[in-house]
């Protein structure tokens, strides 16, 4: 468990950005270094309340899956497909370079 | 870079392997697991898509309750625990092929938990694997490398992305880490991922076509000195996609872990490649984001319900299972071992249980498949059920040689008809006019013809020598053209012998 | 006032009879609004997209429609125009959710919610201005343009949804329909003096809404009067299979309790105070009119007890973990693959995948929004999540037994909607924290899943609109719109008129000399 608030540095945020696939600038980066300081004391406000015995909440309503019969419907064309694509070749989508695994 | 590598004999003598399989089945349902789009290999890039399949703004997944009965299927046959409440997750990660860029998985509530596969290995010896957890998940996109050789993702100028494939339901069965198969390693992994197919195929949950990359196999393996001493770092070969390669890639970690030890090296973690052109793992880019998925519990769906009563319904749909009922038809058929197991290498058991059915024996049946037929395939490169030839054809075939309308070479040859499309054995019969010549004059005029062109060996047979028998049936084919039945042959030259 | 004026200034209810009548056809009634919009534009700003083709046709559709076939099985509501929050997919009409990344883009399908409108033959006027993808509490982080109050042009008009409230307190829509995840409906509803709802969680399908925060998330409508929310609840609302979390069941009478409230009797109705909303932070003109309010829902016979919501300050911060989050994983769709914006990496940086969607991600995304995927991506982070996520999800469960608690002492509970009234354009931008506390009010409801809903309780000292909400069980929605319309015919009565009266609209002067021309 975390006690307190986190504190972060640049280089954090910037991890962050990576992970978040955002090519953040060392001014952005510095900014949000300070407000996510001040919004990530949000965290010891909750941990006040979070007991062990309180079960988590992931969807308000409590429903159960509705399974849908294995039957299709008409797919989209290729072309609607592609409409919004920023570059296509050979009724694909393009992707620069792809370095590595994932 | 060629990497040291240890002989074989000496790394398992030397470090016991654990190891574990990540192996992905796909599903063969009609449509996605998420959205109702067809599902249909080599269609026309990007048009078995919706906007679910497609990732566009908005856009909702449904989950595919044929999927999940086809997982609890699996799981009943991996003799998992089945859980009443499942629950689908999130695992995010950026990659061109994933539309959404996070993959929609089970976490830490799956659908199906721990259970067990017994598989048979060549000795007949039974290796139970144990099984950590088999739970549902989308697949991903593909992308075709262009720009650089052979396709290959090294060197490519730029990617080309077909999502007909993302959305397609997988079961990911998960191995928990097995211990002392020590050098039998590879051939219990190679025979657990093919009791796996023969599973999924049994069951009609998959068409388990590696080739088409309906499954594929992460092979985790790691060494370590005995069963006290801790364990090693583990690599992880990512996407095998043939049994061979399964086997190939175990051996070679474990030669090449062994040596890296040996001299003092350190095993890395990391994510390898099996490379099927040099038979080596190649390592891969060790990642920034590594195992931080941030998986949270997708909250665009809710808990999946399967009731016990409908498990029950399902489990009562099970068909028998491969091992079980190969060790039935085993009996049945009076095969030994290493006949019911090229059988089922050639995945003929099915064609022999329908030859069978139609009449023929077991041995007969057997002899087909495996031998003529089999070879054909072979040379075609495609398997026994693309042939066109079907377990009825060989069981008209086997009824012809019993009725001794054929002899061999005559059932072979219409055989070859078949193969060839010349129609069914009773038209490829006719159309040749094969027939047995057994008991005619010409015959007869046929063996007197032999004996008396062949004095020599007329002696030698009558003064109790056999062996060259051969030479005069042969003679006497050939001037029927190869209509003779042999037995025939030797019964009348038997006769001759005896009066003359 | 010009006849034209004096159309579009008609809640939709009463559009709807006249249409039903013969006295004015959809084209008329979206021509109306056409005109409307043309003139409010320059200085209201609501709108990124007029679909005034589209619209014209539907509204010809209709007419047709009706002419042949008559009005007979369609909804009341059939034949009036509607704006749409530029969050909600319509087929062939760009959506961009405000922000760059998805500039241009042209959906290939529609909402469920779209397509039960243009089944009810509700012609589609446009796609209304919002914090980009909903982020934000002003509309001031829309990439395109703020949305101006109709009631100050110098002000914000709350948001996200600023665009939708805007677009109907300014009379260039008579309905609208928004998103509310933290209050994104109902907070812009109070500072326009408009109707916002956030029906239960699960109530109107998801499928077609871009997702913000799904588990929090819910269509709403937007309106000037509260049966008009009723009746377009009633069309937009129900069973959608494409959505997992929708609720199999019918939609409950809402415009019945809305017709009932109206006759303002609340005899038996036990009205809740949530003693935790208000006090400290709260504006005195807020409180002032929320009392009052208050005073007047007892004079028509409910009764008032006071209501403790103990873990509702914890709320708001769960909700900081729980929605960015959600965020950090519903925008990671958005990577120059498949839709939408694609920037390559500068010179001397590698020309690949991963920085391609890097560069397109920095260039893509507004400050608000990467502050939120940041943050998200960092709560959700192997050895966090459980501190994190985690626990937000455990206040969850706190926060609903709050309101089942509540519920057993009232029918309904009843809050002011905002702190404070419209602030003006950048008074707030520079501290997040500060713009977080808009929601603090709105903030249970989403939690919580539970039906909310702001009406207009009067203006403040400072003359802008103070709004008043209430609160109802989960999948209960009826329930609240019966005093929601009860108090509004209440002070309705006090005003003489709706509050938009009160309102000075300059941009209608210039319509009616076009008209009088």
């Amino acid at each position: 468990m975390i006690s307190g608030m986190p504190t972060f540095t640049r280089e954090e945020i910037k991890h962050l950005g990576d992970l978040a696939r955002i090519a953040l600038t060392d001014q952005e980066a510095d900014r949000l270094k300070g407000e996510l300081n001040v919004i990530a004391d949000s965290i010891t406000k909750v941990q006040q309340v979070a007991g062990d015995d309180v079960p988590p909440t992931a969807n308000p309503i409590p429903l159960e899956a509705y399974l849908r019969p294995d039957e299709a419907e008409e797919p989209l064309t290729q072309e609607a497909a592609l409409s919004g694509a920023p570059v296509t070749e050979s009724g694909m989508f393009v992707a620069p370079r792809i370095l590595g695994e994932e | 870079m060629a990497e040291k590598l240890m002989k074989y004999a000496d790394a398992v003598a030397k470090y016991d392997p654990v190891f574990g399989l990540e192996v992905h089945v796909e599903l063969c349902t009609n449509t996605k697991l998420f959205c109702p789009a067809h599902i249909e290999f080599g269609g026309e890039p990007n048009t078995q898509l919706t906007p679910v399949s497609l990732g566009l703004p908005g856009s909702l997944p449904v989950v595919n309750k044929t999927a999940i009965d086809y997982a609890v299927k699996l799981g009943l046959a991996l003799h998992c625990k089945v859980n009443e409440w499942s629950q689908f997750a999130r695992k995010n990660y950026f990659y061109p092929d994933m539309p959404r860029d996070y993959q929609i998985s089970q976490y830490d509530k799956p659908l199906n938990g721990e259970g067990y596969l017994d598989v048979e290995l060549d000795d007949g010896s039974i290796f139970r694997v144990p099984i950590e957890r088999a739970h549902v998940e989308d697949d991903a996109g593909k992308n075709t490398h262009v720009g650089g050789a052979d396709g290959r993702i090294e060197g490519a100028d730029h990617s080309l992305v077909d999502y007909n494939r993302a959305g397609v339901p997988l079961v990911e069965i998960v191995t928990k880490p097995i211990e002392g198969a020590g050098a039998r390693t590879p051939e219990v992994a190679g025979a657990y991922v093919r009791a796996i197919r023969d599973i999924v195929r049994a069951l009609g949950i998959s068409h388990a076509r590696m080739e088409q990359g309906n499954m594929r196999a992460d092979v985790n393996v790691s060494l370590h000195a005995g069963p006290d001493a801790p364990l090693g770092t583990r690599s992880e070969t990512k996407n095998v996609n043939t049994f061979k390669g399964i086997e190939k890639t175990l051996t070679y970690e474990i030669r090449r872990q062994a040596a890296l030890l040996e001299s003092g090296g350190e095993v890395l973690q990391e994510t390898r490649h099996w490379d099927e052109s040099t038979q080596t793992t190649a390592g891969g880019r060790v990642k920034t984001d590594a195992n931080d998925y941030r998986y949270f519990p997708d909250p665009d769906l809710v808990m999946v319900h399967v009731t016990k009563d409908h498990i029950e319904e399902l489990r009562a749909q099970m068909p028998e299972m491969p091992r079980e009922r190969r060790a039935r038809l085993k009996k049945e058929w009076d095969f030994t071992d290493r006949q019911m197991q090229d059988a089922v290498n050639a995945d003929a058991v099915d064609l022999i249980e329908d030859t069978v059915k139609a009449g023929a024996t077991a041995a007969g049946a057997r002899k087909w498949w495996l031998g003529e037929i089999s070879r054909e395939a072979n040379a075609r490169g495609v398997s026994l059920q693309e042939l066109p030839i079907s377990a009825q054809d060989v069981a008209d075939v086997e009824q012809l040689i019993a009725d001794g309308k054929l002899n061999d070479k005559l059932a072979k040859q219409t055989v070859s008809g078949v193969l060839a499309g010349e129609g069914k054995p009773a038209e490829v019969v006719k159309k040749h006019g094969y027939q047995v010549v057994s008991d005619d004059g010409a015959l007869d005029a046929a063996v007197d013809q032999a004996l008396k062109d062949n004095p020599d060996i007329v002696a030698k047979l009558k003064g109790g020598n056999m062996k060259p028998m051969g030479a005069i049936i042969g003679a006497v084919m050939r001037a029927t053209k190869g209509q003779a039945d042999a037995k025939a042959v030797s019964k009348i030259v038997m006769e001759r012998i005896a009066k003359s | 006032m010009s006849a034209q004026e004096e159309l579009v200034k008609q809640s939709a209810s009463d559009m709807a009879a006249q249409l039903r009548s013969g006295q004015v056809s959809s084209r008329e009634l979206v021509q109306a609004h056409l005109d409307v919009i043309e003139a409010a534009e320059p200085s209201i700003d609501a709108f990124l997209q007029v679909s005034a083709d589209q619209a014209l046709e539907q509204a010809d559709a209709f007419d047709q429609r009706l002419a042949n076939e008559g009005a007979e099985g369609l909804p009341e509501l059939a034949g009036v125009p509607i704006a749409i929050k530029d969050m909600i997919v319509t087929k062939g009409i760009p959506t961009t959710a405000a922000s760059k990344i998805l500039e241009g883009w042209v959906p290939p399908y529609d909402a469920t919610v779209i397509k039960k409108l243009k089944a009810a033959g509700m012609p589609i006027l446009g796609k209304t201005n919002l914090d980009e993808f909903a982020q934000g509490s002003s509309t001031e982080h829309s990439a395109f343009k703020p949305t101006h109050n109709p009631w100050d042009t110098e002000r914000v008009p709350g948001g996200s949804g600023g665009g939708s409230a805007s677009a109907v307190g300014a009379f260039e829509a008579p309905l609208a329909l928004g998103t509310d995840t933290g209050g994104s409906i109902r907070q812009p509803g109070s500072l326009t003096g408009t109707v916002g709802v956030k029906p239960t969680y699960g109530g109107v399908s998801r499928f077609g809404a871009i997702a913000m925060a799904s588990s929090l998330d819910q269509i709403g409508p937007v309106s000037r009067t509260v049966l008009d929310a009723a009746l377009l609840q009633e069309v937009i609302g129900g069973y959608d299979r494409r959505d997992s979390t929708s609720i199999p069941k019918p939609v409950p009478p809402l415009a019945q309790a809305a017709r009932q409230g109206q006759k303002r009797d609340l005899k038996g109705l036990k009205v809740g105070l949530v003693k935790e909303l208000g006090g400290e932070g709260y504006q005195p003109g807020v409180e002032a009119r929320f009392n009052e309010a208050v005073s007047l829902l007892e004079s028509m016979g409910a009764e008032v007890v006071q209501v403790s919501c103990p873990h509702f300050p914890y709320a708001l911060a769960a909700y900081y973990i729980i929605m960015p989050s959600e965020v950090s994983s519903n925008l990671a769709r958005y990577d120059g693959m498949r839709y939408g914006l694609r920037v390559m990496p500068p010179e001397g940086v590698p020309q690949t995948a991963a920085n391609m969607m890097a560069a397109t991600r920095e260039a893509g995304f507004g400050d608000e929004v990467k502050r939120r995927i940041i943050l998200g991506i960092y709560a959700l982070s192997a050895g966090y999540y459980d501190a994190w996520y985690g626990s937000a999800q455990k206040v969850r469960t706190l926060v609903i037994r709050d309101f089942e608690k509540a519920f057993e002492q009232a029918d309904v509970l009843v809050s002011p909607t905002s702190p404070t009234t419209a602030f003006r354009f950048g008074e707030k931008m520079d501290d997040p924290l500060a713009m977080y506390l808009n929601d603090v009010a709105t903030i249970p409801a989403n939690l919580a899943g539970t039906p909310a809903m702001s009406i207009p309780a009067g203006l403040s000292d400072d003359g802008l609109p103070v709004g008043f909400q209430f609160f109802a069980p989960q999948m209960r929605d009826e329930v609240m719109y019966r005093p929601a319309a009860a108090l509004e015919a209440a002070l309705e009565e006090q005003w003489g008129g709706p509050i938009s009266k009160k309102l000075s609209t300059p941009w209608l002067d210039g319509l009616a000399q076009d008209s009088t021309k």
